[in-house]
């Protein structure tokens, strides 16, 4: 019994942590901006196909994975100065259907660059179980969760210890009083887009080999971690990485205790009875509308 | 807002519609006049994007090829082709207005497409009532059992495909089967299926779980499948990367009873996602197109299949799947048609196609008849093994 | 409290905008040269009747929802389900949708339309997903993934059927829906509504009923939705999860955003748009998605306000 739930908990945990890496693209982008960015899958995406394209191609894997970054990056980045920029000004709902616009977009491109088939990664350090207490657990459930980690104490240093993460949260407390006090609030914006870009190229990166990918892998991973978001608290880079894990967590009990065929809807109740109990999410903050 | 303003805006609306009115007209090419010379349109609409890509991109891709193959060689009866394909993206309603389009617009005298049963139940009243010949490339048995008059398949059902694993999992002496299957319409039509023979097969179905098309760990619900008791075999139907992710779930997890895929992984593909490692020992029921070399000489699908492989994977450069060969045996029926009947009149065709004896396809020897639109038996379906990372067939 | 333009004659107004429309629906078809235009444009009528109905939510009462077509699929499926366990005439089942989806809606609606923003968006999408997940999962009732058929309508023994026929039909119920919209948009509850939309809070102190003028706008919503889905489901005679997805979903937002949000004949032309787009660039083949998509993005960055208002102010700055 001790060993299944183990079992289901690391599980939970591997897929979540990704969920988690998705969710913190989200926030990192709603805060400098109040968008949705439903292009952050395709960030996902871009991280797992270029590293496996690259590999193919004879890079050895690190620096196939630092190539996939710096595509997603540089994407990213584009996304914001071609399409984000251009509509300045522009309420967040029309910016949000831009995300759309440009996920089709980068779905589609990849799609001709590269193609419409699965693709397979190997693992970063063999695929051999490791037995834990009766539960076995991938070394790349490891990778996935140590990089998880990094990621998270990475941010957590960048914006508490540095200036510039200190003017990033500058403006995701409130853009007018950041701008006064001097943050260049449209390059803060543009830092978010390359993070956040980078952070899911990270997280594709060390999925891969666990779920596979293909160009189409962003669409469900943009709703999971949209949902994690939510669940978590819009705008709180902690509340991600917890809405994150507990979703995945949540989806992994479901289907191996309640019902396998109905684990997205326990996963979705149990989200809808958080916000109904806490309308800001688990970490959100109260916001207070003004007149 | 004023009336003189709304008018303009009115205006404005009517000068959009108009111009895509104006677009599509552009588009469109004036309809075939059946003359010697003049090419015969063959429509398709296949789900080249979206959930069921990997079964549509190699129809595709297939249809394409073999197209011009035919054209090159001098086409048919001194007609070449013309292949007309939409992608419907695995969306039914998006599938009935490219299927209404291809009649009423393009005028095809046939269609070969439909990628799942789903998009194939929606198109099939559009060329029922337009009395035009519809080769559907989809799986699901609903599809020519009761038959339609004008809509034939090339694929095995998914019916055959439990009777065939069943068979052989009697065959081990084992009866108690735990279901493990994909939430997308491939997995839950054959799920279906299996559940309804699994009696006549002599088999109990102990435990029957479910995984979304796109999830990415399936280890919770097999280690539900591995605490059950009594299983004593593993049948998973599904299709794309799910599969995979399952047979690596089952070697990750330990799990040593025999696993069953269904015909949805017949791609060496499979193989290269599940890795060799896990697959090893895994059992499908698939066409003979996996194993064509292995089949004895005197095989009369040996030479179509390693023909068709061949040319496939020297084209793309990668590996064939039984989906690809679905188009190819649905194209050539249908061409062998239009031959016989030397007419692309859709009752004429029809009749010419139900017509068809001893065709051998990729998907085995086809026998149509008025009562059987599809004319494959069991014997067309192949048990194979996965064993060193290739597939072996085994005893039949 | 501002009084916006658009209510200075809102009786000519709403009336030129129907006559626009039913002009257009009229004359169109003199200019199709076969009858997969009838299809087409039907298709877009349909599409529009759902979008409208997500308007008067998004447009005019300021609530996203992501599972809008969690009501077009009640409403499409309906017309399967109704006939085959109630032994419903099928035609019947149209109206039976809307009053299931209405319901839905009210129950639902009550405890998720206390959400706001991201928050309520997040909840519509669940529940548009629970709806998918029961029509896929419940295989032997809804024949799941791969759909169910739909029985022909009759009506006093003449068979509906054919291209044509639908055109009309949709027309006429686009033309019903948009009479409808229009009015709301005008009446009371629409300005009641008009102010939701510009502040919660002051609406609220000036004595609106914030709660219940939400729900209604969300169960009038939904009936418009089941209303499309039902009729989609007859012109298709089947119908898939699909019609009830996320992806689905998602599409219906674009339309109302792209055409303008604020305006009901911008959900006409959005809808138009989405649907006639990927009909237009077959011919591109492979690169059909990223021609897509750059059009949506170019279209929200040059005309923010969406296609309607957009072009109107581009018109009104060229008159001046």
């Amino acid at each position: 019994m001790l060993a299944e739930l183990l079992q289901f908990l690391v599980s939970g945990l591997t897929v979540g942590a990704v969920y988690a890496l998705v969710a913190l693209g989200f926030t990192l982008i709603y805060n400098a901006s109040d968008v949705v960015n439903f292009a952050q899958g395709e960030f996902v995406m871009l991280g797992g196909m270029v590293t496996v394209f690259a590999v193919a191609a004879g890079i050895a894997l690190p620096l196939a994975a630092a190539l996939a970054i710096l595509v997603a990056v540089a994407v990213g980045l584009l996304l914001h100065r071609l399409a984000i920029e251009p509509a300045r000004g522009a309420s967040a709902v029309t910016l949000i259907i831009i995300t759309i616009g440009a996920s089709i977009f980068l779905r589609g491109v990849a799609q001709i660059v590269f193609d419409k088939r699965f693709h397979q990664l190997p693992a970063f350090s063999g695929s051999d179980p490791i037995l834990l207490a009766g539960a076995a657990i991938l070394p790349q459930s490891f990778w996935v969760l140590g990089g998880a980690l990094l990621v998270f104490l990475g941010l957590f240093v960048f914006l508490e210890k540095t200036l510039l993460g200190k003017a990033v949260l500058a403006t995701a407390a409130n853009r007018l009083a950041a701008r006064l006090v001097g943050v260049d609030t449209s390059f803060v914006l543009a830092l978010s887009f390359g993070l956040s870009a980078a952070i899911g190229a990270f997280a594709g990166i060390l999925i891969t080999p666990i779920t596979l990918t293909s160009f189409d892998v962003g669409t469900l991973l943009a709703l999971k971690g949209f949902a994690a978001a939510m669940l978590g608290g819009m705008g709180s880079p902690l509340g991600a990485v917890v809405g994150g894990l507990l979703l995945g967590v949540l989806e992994s009990f479901a289907a191996g205790t309640i019902s396998s065929a109905y684990k997205d809807a326990v996963a979705f109740i149990v989200i809808l009875a958080v916000l109904f109990a806490m309308p800001q999410g688990l970490f959100g903050r109260r916001s207070v509308e003004r007149v | 807002m004023g009336l003189g303003r709304m008018l303009r805006r009115g205006a404005l609306t009517l000068g959009a519609l108009a111009a895509f009115g104006f677009a599509f007209s552009a588009l469109r090419a004036t309809p075939a006049l059946a003359q010697q010379g003049q090419p015969i349109r063959i429509g398709a609409v296949l789900s080249v994007t979206g959930p069921a890509s990997f079964l549509g991109d190699p129809e595709d891709k297939t249809l394409r090829l073999y197209v011009n193959r035919i054209n090159q060689a001098g086409g048919i009866n001194g007609r070449p082709i013309q292949l007309i394909v939409y992608d419907d993206g695995g969306d039914a309603n998006r599938a009935r207005t490219f299927a209404t389009r291809l009649v009423e617009d393009d005028r095809v005298v046939a269609m070969v497409g439909g990628t799942t049963t789903g998009t194939t139940m929606a198109m099939r009243p559009v060329f029922e009532d337009a009395r035009i010949p519809f080769i559907s490339l989809a799986g699901g048995i609903e599809i020519i059992d009761p038959v339609s008059p004008f809509t034939f398949k090339t694929p095995h059902t998914d019916r055959m495909a439990c009777e065939k694993i069943f068979a052989d999992i009697r065959a081990r002496g084992l009866s108690r089967v735990a279901l493990i299957s994909g939430t997308d319409g491939f997995g839950q039509s054959m799920r279906a299926q299996c559940q309804r023979v699994a009696q006549a097969a002599g088999i109990t179905i102990v435990a029957d779980e479910q995984y979304g098309p796109r999830d990415s760990d399936m280890t919770p619900q097999l280690t539900r499948i591995r605490n059950t008791q009594g299983v004593e075999a593993v049948v998973n139907p599904g299709f794309g990367q799910g599969p995979a992710i399952v047979t690596r779930g089952y070697a990750q997890l330990g799990i040593r009873l025999p696993l069953y895929q269904s015909h949805g992984v017949a791609s060496a593909q499979f193989i290269e996602l599940a890795t060799a490692a896990a697959a090893e020992g895994v059992r499908l029921p698939a066409a003979a197109l996996l194993v064509a070399e292995q089949l004895p000489q005197n095989d009369p699908q040996r030479q179509v299949l390693i023909d068709y492989k061949t040319a496939f994977e020297r084209e793309f450069n990668q590996p064939v799947s039984t989906f690809g060969g679905h188009a190819y045996d649905g194209l050539m029926i249908l061409a062998d048609a239009i031959r016989r009947a030397n007419s692309t009149d859709g009752t004429r065709l029809r009749d010419a196609i139900r017509a068809t004896r001893g065709f051998v396809g990729t998907g085995g020897v086809v026998n149509m008849s008025a009562t059987d639109h599809m004319g494959l038996d069991l014997s067309a379906f192949r048990m194979v093994e996965i064993r060193g990372g290739r597939f072996v067939l085994i005893g039949n | 409290m501002r009084l916006s333009p658009r209510w200075q004659f809102p009786f000519r107004a709403r009336w030129a905008t129907l006559l626009i429309l039913a002009a257009v629906i009229g004359t169109i078809p003199w200019f199709f040269p076969s009858g997969f235009y009838f299809r087409v444009a039907a298709l877009v009528w349909v599409t529009a009747l759902a979008a409208v109905g997500l308007q008067v939510l998004m447009g005019q009462a300021g609530q996203v929802s992501l599972g809008h077509a969690g009501f077009v699929g009640i409403g499409a499926y309906a017309m399967a389900l109704g006939p085959k366990y109630l032994g419903l005439d099928v035609l019947l089942c149209l109206p039976l949708g809307a009053i299931v989806a209405a319901a839905v809606a009210f129950v639902v609606g009550r405890p998720i339309l206390r959400l706001k923003g991201h928050y309520l968006a997040v909840a519509t999408l669940g529940f548009g997903m629970l709806v998918t997940m029961v029509l896929v999962s419940e295989v032997g009732i809804t024949g799941g993934p791969d759909g169910i058929r739909v029985p022909r309508a009759e009506l006093f023994g003449w068979r509906i059927r054919g291209g044509e026929t639908f055109y009309w039909i949709a027309g006429v119920a686009l033309l019903v829906g948009v009479w409808i919209a229009l009015n709301l948009q005008d009446s009371p509850s629409g300005r009641a509504l008009a102010a939701l939309h510009d502040s919660e809070v002051a609406a609220r102190t000036v004595g609106i009923d914030v709660a219940a003028h939400k729900l209604r706008a969300f169960v009038i919503a939904a009936v418009y939705g089941a209303v499309a889905g039902g009729l989609l489901a007859l012109m298709n005679g089947f119908v898939t999860p699909d019609a009830a997805g996320f992806l689905a979903s998602i599409e219906y937002v674009t339309m109302v955003v792209i055409g303008g949000l604020a305006s009901v004949p911008g959900a006409v032309v959005g809808a138009a748009l989405l649907v006639l787009l990927p009909q237009t660039l077959t011919f591109l083949h492979e690169y059909e998605q990223a021609v897509l998509g750059v059009l949506i993005m170019l279209f929200m960055i040059f005309l923010r306000a969406g296609i309607v208002p957009g072009l109107a102010a581009l018109l009104r700055r060229k008159a001046a």
